[in-house]
C-alpha cells in the first residue's frame, strides 16, 4: 500500500497494519501531531499514564502476558529520559517493545531547545536497536522495521524518534509487506551436528537435568509444550530462572522449583551434581550459577539460545546450539524419536531417589505464627484463593518478589510478569496495568512490597480511569526486606535506612484514587480478606501487615557455590555465610 | 573467572556496517559499556552506492573476551560482518602517521636520515622543522617515533590500523 500522508498520520497507518491495538503514552509538546492523528480514528486505543516509566512497564506486562509487541508513545526530553528505566528493564528482560518518542524540529536538534535531549544517545545503550527518522520518506519503513527487530531473534526494546517537522511533513506511505531488513536476519535453527551431539550426550546422561529460562516464554506457547514433551519422553528433572517460571508446570512430579540464589535445595543441587545439563533459553545470570568456578563442576553443558553472545559468556559450554527455542526443541524430539534414544532407567531412577532426599529438606518451609501473618504463608492463601482461577501475576521487586517465585505456583507460561535482569522496583502496578488491556476479563495481581509499590503508585490513577481492576498485595513489612536481610548478612545488621519511616495508610490513599482500600494483619482474616480483595470489580489495593523480621530462605550467599545454601532449619548460618570477597558481589 | 586468568591477546576485528549516524558511537560505546579496550580504531566509507562503512579495531583480551566482543559485534543491528583478522588467515595491516620535528643543525640531519632508512616522505619543510609522513605496520611506527624523541619530536598524529586479509577473497 503505497499512499500521501502526514508523518503522524504514518505513525497511526503503521500501528494499525502492525496490528496494533493498545499504546500506552502521555502526550507532550513534540508528539502532539501524532496525538491529533490518533484522535481521527478509533483502531488503535491509547491508555493514558501518570510517568512514563509506568508507559514501558505497562508495555512490558501486555507483551510478555499476550505474546504481542508493547508500544509506547512519549513526547521529547523529559519524556524520553522517563522512559529509560523501562527501556533499560525490557532490555535486560528481552521484551519487544516499541517506544515512539518525539524530539524538537530538525533545525532545533543541537541547540539545547526546549525538552530537547539527545534521545538516541541517551537510549543507545539501553535498547536492542534505535532510530532517528529525519526525513519523512524514511519514517513507514523505520516503523515497520522497528516491529521486526523487537520481535524478532532475542526481542527487545526499539525507539523511534521522530522530529516534530517530521510528523508535520507529507511523504509517501509503504506497508509492512514489503520490508525486508537486509542484515538482522537472526538464525531460527540449530546446526544439527551441534543437536545430533546434544541428544547423544543426554541419551547418555546419568544425572540429567533440565536448567529452563525465560528464552522457553518467548519462543511462544508451543516451545513451552514441547519442553514438557521432552520432559515427558525423558524423565529428566525441571527446574527454570526466574523468568522461566510457567513454561514448565508446577505441579509435575518433575518440577524441582526455581534455581537460584533463592531457589530450592533440590533444584541447586540438581544444578551442581548434574553430569548433563541442558540450558534452555537462560544465560547463567550470577543469580542462577553462583560461585562461577564452583559451578556445577562435573557436568557437560549444551546451551541453547537465540543470541550468540550469551554463549560462553559466563560460563563455558561444550555444546553450544544456536538458534530459537522451539525450533531446536522440535528437532531434539525428532531426533530422540528417531535414534530410538533411551536413558539408563536404572540411573535415573537412582538420581530420583537423590532428588527425593534433597526434597525432603523442604527448603521452603517457614514457621508459621497464630499471631502474625507470615510473609509466606500470605502468598500460599493467595495462592490457594485464586489457583483455579484465570490468574496473572505480577511483582515489584524484593523479599515478596522472591516469596512470590517460591510459593506461587504456575502452570502455564506468560502468567508471570516481573523483572528479572535489572530488578526495577516499581514494576509490578504498571505491569499489571498492561496485563489488564491485554486480558480485560482475568484477574491481575500485583504482589508488592510497601516500599516498592510507592514507586510507580501514580498509576492507580491510570487503572481507576480505564476501569482496570487490578489488584495490588502489598506484603507490608516496613522495611526494604531484602535491602534489610543484606544489612543482616554484611553490616552487622545496621539498618541504615532500609525502613520505611512514614509510610501512607494505604487504605487511605486507596480511597483518595477511588479504590478500595483493604488491611488485614491477623493470620485468622486473611483468608477472608483476600476473598474480598478478589470479589470486588475495581483496583484493591490490599495491605497484608506481615512478620517484619522475616528473611528470605533458602539462600546461596554471594560468592559460594550451590552446594552451600542456607536452609531454614539453620538460618543462623546466614550470619557468616559470607565472607570478605562475597561481600564485594552483589 | 578470576580464578583462570587467560593471558591476553591482540586481535584486529574488521567489520562492514551501515554507514548511518550513530553507528561509529554505537560499536564504540559497546566497547566501553563492557568495559573492552580499543587499541586502534579507521572507520571510513567504503561503498558509497550500498552505503556501507569499514570498521577496524585492534583490541586486546583473554580469548573469550575476544569471543565475547565478536558475537556483541555481530548482533548489533547495523553490523554486517564481523571478521577476525587474526584468525582469519594472514592479513596485511598498515597504518599512516605524520610526525612533526622541530631542531637545527646537526639534529636536523640526524632526522633526516632516520626518515630515509624508515622511508619515511617529508611533506612539510620550514627552516626549523620537518613534517614526515611514514606508512607501515604499527610497531615500525613505533620505532620511528621513538628514534625521532630525542631530536625534537613535537607532535604525532597517527591514522589507527586499516587492514585487510590476504589473498583473493573478500571479508
Amino acid at each position: 500500500m503505497m499512499r500521501e500522508m502526514t508523518g503522524a498520520e504514518m505513525v497511526m497507518q503503521a500501528l494499525i497494519d502492525q496490528g496494533v491495538e493498545h499504546i500506552f503514552g502521555y502526550p507532550g509538546g513534540a508528539v502532539l501531531p501524532i496525538y491529533d492523528a490518533m484522535f481521527h480514528q478509533n483502531q488503535v486505543r491509547h491508555v493514558l499514564v501518570r510517568h512514563e516509566q509506568g508507559a514501558v512497564h505497562m508495555a512490558e506486562g501486555y507483551a510478555r502476558s499476550s505474546g504481542k509487541v508493547g508500544v509506547v508513545l512519549v513526547t521529547s526530553g523529559p519524556g524520553a529520559t522517563n522512559a529509560v528505566t523501562g527501556l533499560t528493564d525490557a532490555l535486560l528482560d528481552s521484551i519487544p517493545v516499541v517506544c515512539i518518542t518525539g524530539q524538537v524540529p530538525t533545525h532545533l536538534i543541537g541547540s539545547d531547545a526546549f525538552q530537547e535531549c539527545d534521545t538516541v544517545g541517551i537510549t543507545r545503550p539501553c535498547t536492542k536497536h534505535n532510530y532517528l527518522v529525519r526525513d519523512i520518506n524514511d519514517l513507514a519503513r523505520v516503523l515497520h522495521e522497528a516491529f521486526y527487530v523487537a520481535q524478532n531473534g532475542r526481542p527487545g526494546p526499539v525507539v523511534v524518534d521522530i522530529p516534530k517537522d517530521v510528523q508535520f511533513a507529507r511523504g509517501t506511505y509503504v506497508g509492512p509487506e514489503n520490508i525486508q531488513h537486509k542484515t538482522y536476519q537472526p538464525r531460527l535453527n540449530g546446526d544439527p551436528e551441534k543437536i545430533r551431539t546434544a541428544v547423544e550426550l543426554l541419551a547418555k546422561a546419568r544425572r540429567p537435568v533440565l536448567y529452563t529460562g525465560g528464552g522457553v516464554i518467548n519462543s511462544g506457547p508451543e516451545a513451552s509444550r514441547l519442553l514438557r514433551e521432552f520432559a515427558r519422553l525423558t524423565g529428566f528433572p525441571v527446574t527454570s530462572t526466574l523468568m522461566g517460571l510457567g513454561a514448565y508446570p508446577a505441579a509435575d512430579k518433575q518440577w524441582l522449583g526455581m534455581l537460584g540464589m533463592h531457589g530450592t535445595y533440590e533444584a541447586n543441587m540438581t544444578m551442581h551434581d548434574c553430569d548433563v545439563m541442558l540450558c534452555i533459553g537462560a544465560r547463567f545470570d550470577d543469580r542462577i550459577t553462583g560461585r562461577l568456578d564452583a559451578f556445577s563442576p562435573d557436568s557437560k553443558k549444551i546451551h541453547i539460545d537465540i543470541d550468540p553472545s550469551s554463549i560462553n559468556k559466563n560460563v563455558k559450554v561444550d555444546v553450544p546450539i544456536i538458534g530459537d527455542v522451539k525450533h531446536v526443541l522440535s528437532d531434539m524430539l525428532t531426533l530422540w524419536r528417531a535414534t530410538k534414544a533411551e536413558p539408563d532407567r536404572q540411573a535415573l531412577a537412582s538420581w530420583w531417589g537423590q532428588i527425593d532426599r534433597w526434597r525432603a529438606r523442604k527448603s521452603l518451609s517457614f514457621q508459621n505464627s497464630d499471631a502474625v501473618i507470615k510473609p509466606q504463608h500470605a502468598i500460599q492463601r493467595l495462592y490457594h484463593a485464586v489457583k483455579d482461577k484465570d490468574v496473572y501475576i505480577t511483582t515489584e521487586v524484593g523479599q515478596h518478589q522472591m516469596w512470590a517465585a517460591q510459593h506461587f505456583r504456575f502452570e502455564e507460561p506468560n502468567r508471570w510478569m516481573t523483572s528479572g535482569g535489572l530488578g526495577t522496583m516499581g514494576y509490578g502496578l504498571p505491569a499489571a496495568i498492561g496485563v489488564q488491556v491485554a486480558h480485560p476479563e482475568s484477574l491481575v495481581i500485583d504482589i508488592a512490597g510497601e516500599a516498592s509499590i510507592q514507586m510507580c503508585l501514580q498509576e492507580l490513577s491510570t487503572a481507576l480511569q480505564f476501569n482496570l481492576p487490578v489488584k495490588i498485595f502489598v506484603l507490608n513489612n516496613e522495611y526494604m526486606g531484602m535491602v534489610r536481610q543484606w544489612q543482616d548478612l554484611l553490616h552487622g545488621g545496621r539498618y541504615s535506612h532500609s525502613y520505611s519511616e512514614s509510610l501512607p495508610d494505604f487504605v487511605k490513599l486507596a480511597e483518595a484514587y477511588g479504590a478500595v482500600g483493604l488491611r488485614c494483619h491477623r493470620p485468622g482474616d486473611l483468608d477472608a480478606a483476600i476473598q474480598e480483595m478478589i470479589s470486588i470489580d475495581r483496583p484493591v489495593l490490599f495491605d497484608c501487615l506481615v512478620d517484619q523480621k522475616e528473611n528470605c530462605l533458602p539462600m546461596i550467599p554471594s560468592g559460594k557455590p550451590h552446594n552451600e545454601m542456607i536452609l531454614p532449619d539453620h538460618p543462623e548460618a546466614l550470619d557468616e555465610a559470607i565472607d570478605e570477597e562475597g561481600k564485594m558481589l552483589v | 573467572m578470576s580464578a583462570h586468568p587467560e593471558a591476553a591477546e591482540r586481535h584486529t576485528l574488521s567489520m562492514l556496517v551501515d554507514n548511518e549516524p550513530g553507528v561509529l558511537a554505537r560499536i564504540v560505546g559497546l566497547f566501553s559499556g563492557r568495559g573492552y579496550n580499543i587499541d586502534s580504531l579507521t572507520v571510513s566509507e567504503v561503498s558509497h552506492d550500498s552505503k556501507l562503512s569499514r570498521i577496524t579495531v585492534v583490541t586486546t583480551g583473554a580469548p573469550g573476551i575476544i569471543e565475547q566482543i565478536k558475537s556483541q559485534l555481530d548482533r548489533l543491528v547495523p553490523v554486517h560482518r564481523v571478521v577476525d583478522l587474526t584468525v582469519a588467515g594472514k592479513s596485511v595491516e598498515r597504518e599512516l602517521a605524520l610526525i612533526k620535528v622541530r631542531g637545527k643543525g646537526e639534529i636536523r640531519q640526524e632526522a633526516l636520515l632516520i626518515a630515509d632508512s624508515f622511508r619515511a616522505r617529508t611533506v612539510d619543510t620550514t627552516l626549523e622543522s620537518f613534517v614526515f609522513e611514514i606508512t607501515g605496520k604499527p610497531d615500525k611506527i613505533d620505532q620511528f617515533v621513538s628514534l625521532l624523541a630525542p631530536l625534537g619530536l613535537v607532535e604525532v598524529s597517527r591514522t589507527g590500523v586499516a587492514a585487510i586479509g590476504r589473498g583473493p577473497d573478500g571479508m
